[in-house]
């Protein structure tokens, strides 16, 4: 906003412009991967009746790890290959935020690189915090 | 029931659900949870798990043009997004806690509460004098209007932050948006246009959904088999209800609409006392 009048310096348009498309593409390859693992899915357990879902059991080791995610996707788990997706998915709007802070940064916005570094924070927390309970 | 037909079922149910979501702006995931729940006799963990995806889907899906367009305050989005995830993984934290009945009834509260945001009138003035605060954080912008360029300006930072802290934590236990608790902060407690709260509001829901569905992940509460059909089918389904806004008035179909979620929001309050879940 400031750099209005220098021609190299970066505005909110282009802000705008990279945290939009980087938010599109993350939706589009989380459901192509989604959608991949699903066809997988329904093609090798299709035929199978439906688990207890009425029962919460939560998962095993393999769905809720990124190492298992990936050990699993890799060996071309259905399964896996879906919790890839959700991972890709989640990880999106994580990734705004990481480019939020690349562009605040090139913005020289030193009151809002602090602030995206506090919701990075919480967000680092809730991921390696331990606190799935 | 094989999973194939249960598949094809959830994805059609999932795809009126984002349309729903889309056309009442209510958003992608409050519709799953009944829909899973009530339909499908699934366990509400389960449901909670794949409503936050539907969330996290939609609002990173629709947010793209409106930040394009300039809409978007995402200063302001980033400010009380700090408020925001810190309620949500709070929220996550309590949610281990709290009994299914009880997490049910508050959702049908909270539903109720939703259906008659969605019919207020809606604030549209632009203030022309700001609090201290929000010239200190910059909050303060313009969006484009029909009629050009509109500057606002906003007031009553403190206690917007503190209603988003609010909605973070329902966000974090029951696994929604909750686009309209962080639309009555914007909207009507810091005086912004509807159209910027609206959007703002959307583009942080994303990053409120992923803060504890990092942590419900690591729970299990997000299940492959249940995840897949909800998240392609409320996609598809907010796409289409995007398109169709454009197109017609929503008017009469937020009033149908808003009549179905209350019978939807009575029934889960009902089955929650009942101890159902």
């Amino acid at each position: 906003m400031k750099n209005i009048d220098s021609k190299t310096a970066w505005n909110d348009g282009d802000v705008q412009s990279i945290v939009g498309r980087l938010l599109r593409y993350g939706v589009v390859t989380a459901s192509v991967v989604a959608f991949l693992g699903g066809i997988a899915y329904l093609i090798h357990h299709g035929k199978n009746a439906i688990p207890d879902y009425g029962h919460f059991v939560g998962q095993e080791e393999a769905f809720i790890t990124i190492k298992g995610i990936f050990h699993g996707a890799l060996n071309l788990e259905p399964t896996e290959i879906i919790q890839l997706g959700i991972l890709i998915l989640v990880a999106t709007p994580i990734l705004r935020v990481l480019s939020s802070l690349v562009a605040f940064t090139l913005e020289k916005d030193r009151l809002y690189i602090c602030i995206t570094l506090i919701v990075l924070c919480i967000i680092m927390v809730s991921i390696f915090g331990g606190i799935k309970g | 029931m094989t999973i194939f037909l249960f598949s094809i079922i959830l994805l059609i149910g999932a795809y009126f659900a984002g349309l729903l979501g889309s056309l009442t702006g209510l958003g992608g995931g409050v519709i799953v949870i009944p829909l899973l729940t009530l339909v499908f006799g699934v366990d509400i963990r389960y449901a909670i798990g794949a409503a936050l995806l539907a969330s996290i889907a939609t609002s990173s899906g629709s947010a793209t043009a409106y930040v394009k367009e300039g809409i978007t305050n995402i200063r302001l989005g980033m400010f009380l997004e700090i408020a925001t995830t810190i309620g949500a993984v709070g929220g996550a934290l309590i949610a281990v806690y709290t009994p299914t009945n009880t997490i049910a009834i508050l959702f049908g509260v909270i539903l109720l509460f939703s259906a008659a945001m969605t019919l207020r009138k809606k604030n549209e003035a632009a203030l022309t004098e700001g609090s201290k605060l929000s010239y200190l954080l910059k909050l303060n912008s313009s969006y484009p209007t029909k009629e050009g360029i509109v500057q606002y300006k906003l007031k009553n930072i403190g206690g917007g932050f503190s209603i988003m802290a609010f909605a973070g934590v329902i966000s974090g236990l029951l696994g929604i948006g909750s686009g309209a608790l962080k639309v009555l902060a914007m909207d009507t407690v810091m005086r912004i246009p509807f159209k910027v709260s609206t959007t703002t509001s959307n583009f942080m829901i994303g990053v409120t959904a992923a803060a504890s569905a990092v942590v419900y992940l690591q729970r299990g509460y997000m299940d492959p088999g249940i995840a897949f059909p909800v998240i392609l089918g409320v996609l598809g389904g907010a796409i289409t209800g995007s398109k169709l806004l454009t197109r017609m008035n929503t008017r009469v179909l937020k009033i149908i609409f808003c009549t179905a979620i209350v019978f939807i929001a009575t029934e889960m309050i009902y089955n929650g006392i009942q101890h159902h879940f």
